[in-house]
């Protein structure tokens, strides 16, 4: 950052102050900034907010030398023009923002709109500390100069923390605007990582650029796109549409889902209000059981629980259920699948705790050492690894064409779903003394099947995006039918 | 004193000196924390004859940051029915937001909003009114707008 300031100060002759803004407003690219500022540099530079936008169009005789001169407006700001609007010596200066007319310190920037250095240093402060903004224009309505970092710095006095984050506010612009550099999104972390194989986007259609930070191995990412954790085996494109799919929809959808249902008779919208299934729809007075939608009749005493979901009647009274009720279903056959994975994501801390419980007890109840029942948490720190691979499975499930390449990446889905559903079952399963060792056997052996589960899983869908074999039931980006 | 105190007593005196422009009254500026106008749309309008109420919230950090500012909705007064303006009052207008400049005042901020209204050709609340008004913040200021069209 600071070797591209330099540069450009020096081929610009301007302040490293001017060459940082310039910087700043090209997004740092700095080609592209030589080639316009070369082409026409007051333009760039009133763009930039660093000179003022001429109040009218100088004759055009003069624009034959102007280049010269606005350079030296640049490099700088003139202090003639800002005690032009500074008031008649003898009259105190009033500032127009706190009417304070003990403030007779002032600050200005090259555009003469001049304030008390207080309001300034208040200013600068919010924009930097409540705002997170770098990009500090002039206080005065409607002017877009942009204050360069000396200004900012004279502006906060002593105040070292705002100045500080200042900085780190351009450095994190500076991150943002490089393809191949990129903050780890980790609470507190302020490690870079950087990823030419992600770079362009084209890239993205293909692979789901997974990285890890050199502050913490737990530190998983994707390079891609702003999704903060590793969403493999998906890419990105899809990844992010089912995120806002969800934002969008699950909330109504569910409220929905579970409290509104249409009478299989007479279509109407009934909600359920009490925790009985015998349901009686208002209008047509039909008697249906709210699990299955079937017909009360067939169901006999059996009312306190409904397990005739299957039974011929009751698929036909769903199928009866109107088509967009069935994208919903389709939906949340999806959701419901992906929220169940990421709220065993949410509670995997707690997970850890207990296992750590029973760690201690296993060691008390047999002969194991501490080393020896590390297998319960290397069991623990797989499936959660499975879940997160599970979750976004169903995402990717959700947009995937119908056929046989689904049909096979649901197989592996549904491989890898039970084992884990078995590990997780075996870990909390409770001690006994007698079976300890068996128990450690069969986790271990477990622990291992899920892990090749969960490579084929990642690997096979990878490779799919090689090769071209998944196809969607939308329009992906990076997949633009031809 | 607190700059936001001073800078508010200025203002106040100013419009009690001057008086508030044609369609603007001060219905209440019984302290430093709310203020009350009623704002009316001259001329050849779509919304004349209506008169609607603009409450000012200001907190410490006025005129440095911008005061939360919406149209009253209550028994007596309504927001206008405006592509910028929510049901629940809230205007989405970037003045109150990123294009808030520490020298604009509680006057100007009356004007451009009445203008805002002069200008408008069609009664039409915005798209996402229904989202919006669901799950707004009780305080406009914590809302980040993403600001439509400014030029209706
Ligand atoms: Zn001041
Ligand atoms: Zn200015
Ligand atoms: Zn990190
Ligand atoms: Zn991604
Ligand atoms: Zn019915
Ligand atoms: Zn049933």
């Amino acid at each position: 950052m600071q070797q591209d300031i330099e540069h450009i100060s020096g081929i610009f002759g301007v302040e490293p102050d001017i060459a940082s803004l310039l910087l700043r407003y090209m997004n740092w690219n700095k080609e592209r900034l030589i080639e316009k500022y070369m082409d026409n540099a007051h333009a760039v530079s009133t763009a930039a907010g660093i000179v003022p936008p001429e109040k009218s169009p100088e004759p055009s005789c003069s624009q034959i030398g102007p280049r010269r001169s606005s350079r030296l407006g640049i490099s700088k700001p003139s202090k003639s023009k800002a005690s032009e609007r500074s008031p008649p010596a003898g009259e105190p200066f009033v500032c127009p923002i706190c009417f304070d007319d003990t403030q007779q310190e002032t600050l200005a920037l090259a555009c003469g709109h001049l304030f008390c250095r207080a309001c300034w240093g208040a200013y600068v402060s919010s924009k930097v500390r409540t705002e997170a903004e770098s990009w500090i224009t002039c206080m005065a309505e409607g002017c877009a100069l942009v204050a360069p970092d000396s200004f900012v710095r004279t502006a906060l006095g002593d105040d070292a923390q705002t100045w500080a984050r200042f900085q780190e506010l351009v450095v994190r612009h500076f991150v943002s605007c490089m393809p191949n550099l990129k903050y780890c999104p980790y609470p507190s972390c302020s490690y870079t990582v950087s990823c030419p194989a992600a770079a362009s986007k084209s890239a993205l259609a293909t692979i789901v650029p997974t990285v890890r930070c050199g502050a913490s191995g737990a530190h998983v990412f994707c390079f891609g796109c702003a999704i903060e954790t590793d969403h493999r085996p998906v890419i990105c494109a899809v990844a992010k549409m089912w995120l806002q799919k969800c934002r969008d929809d699950s909330e109504t959808a569910n409220w929905i889902k579970s409290n509104t249902k249409e009478c299989s008779k007479c279509q109407s919208t009934i909600e359920k209000n009490g925790g009985c299934n015998h349901m009686t729809c208002k209008k047509c007075k039909y008697e249906f059981c709210w699990v299955c939608m079937g017909p009360w009749s067939e169901h006999g005493t059996a009312w306190y629980s409904c397990n005739r979901y299957d039974e011929k009647a009751s698929v036909d009274a769903r199928d009866a259920q109107s088509k967009s009720r069935a994208s919903l279903e389709r939906y949340l056959h999806y959701y419901n699948r992906w929220a169940n994975h990421e709220q065993s994501a949410r509670l995997s801390a707690e997970l850890y705790a207990k296992t750590e419980q029973k760690m201690e007890e296993m060691q008390l109840a047999s002969a194991l050492s501490w080393i020896e029942v590390q297998f319960m948490r290397k069991a623990v720190d797989e499936s959660v690894r499975c879940r997160g691979t599970l979750k976004w499975t169903y995402s990717m499930a959700y947009y995937l064409e119908k056929g046989n390449e689904k049909e096979l990446f649901e197989d592996n889905q549904r491989d890898l779903e039970r084992a884990v559903e078995e590990l997780s079952e075996l870990i909390e399963s409770p001690i006994d003394p007698e079976v300890i060792m068996s128990l450690r056997q069969k986790v271990t052996d477990k622990t291992v099947y899920v892990q090749k589960r969960n490579e084929i899983m990642l690997e096979d869908t990878a490779r799919g995006f090689l090769e071209g074999r998944w196809t969607w039931n939308v329009d992906v980006e990076g997949f633009e039918k031809d | 004193m607190a700059v936001s105190t001073r800078r508010l007593q200025k203002e106040l005196v100013e419009i009690q000196k001057q008086g508030t422009p044609v369609g603007i009254t001060l219905l209440s500026a019984d302290d430093f924390q709310t203020w009350l106008f009623t704002v009316q749309v001259l001329g050849d309008t779509i919304y004349s004859g209506e008169l609607f109420a603009l409450k000012f919230r200001f907190d410490g950090q006025y005129p440095i940051q911008p005061p939360a500012v919406q149209f009253v909705v209550d028994e007596k007064y309504q927001a206008p029915v405006h592509p910028h303006v929510y049901s629940n009052g809230h205007i989405c207008a970037s003045i109150l937001g990123n294009e808030w400049s520490p020298v604009l005042s509680v006057i100007a901020v009356c004007v451009t909003i009445q203008s805002m209204l002069a200008s408008c050709k069609k009664k039409e609340r915005p798209p996402d009114n229904e989202r919006y008004v669901k799950h707004a913040p009780e305080n406009p200021k914590k809302t980040q707008f993403v600001y439509h069209d400014d030029t209706v």
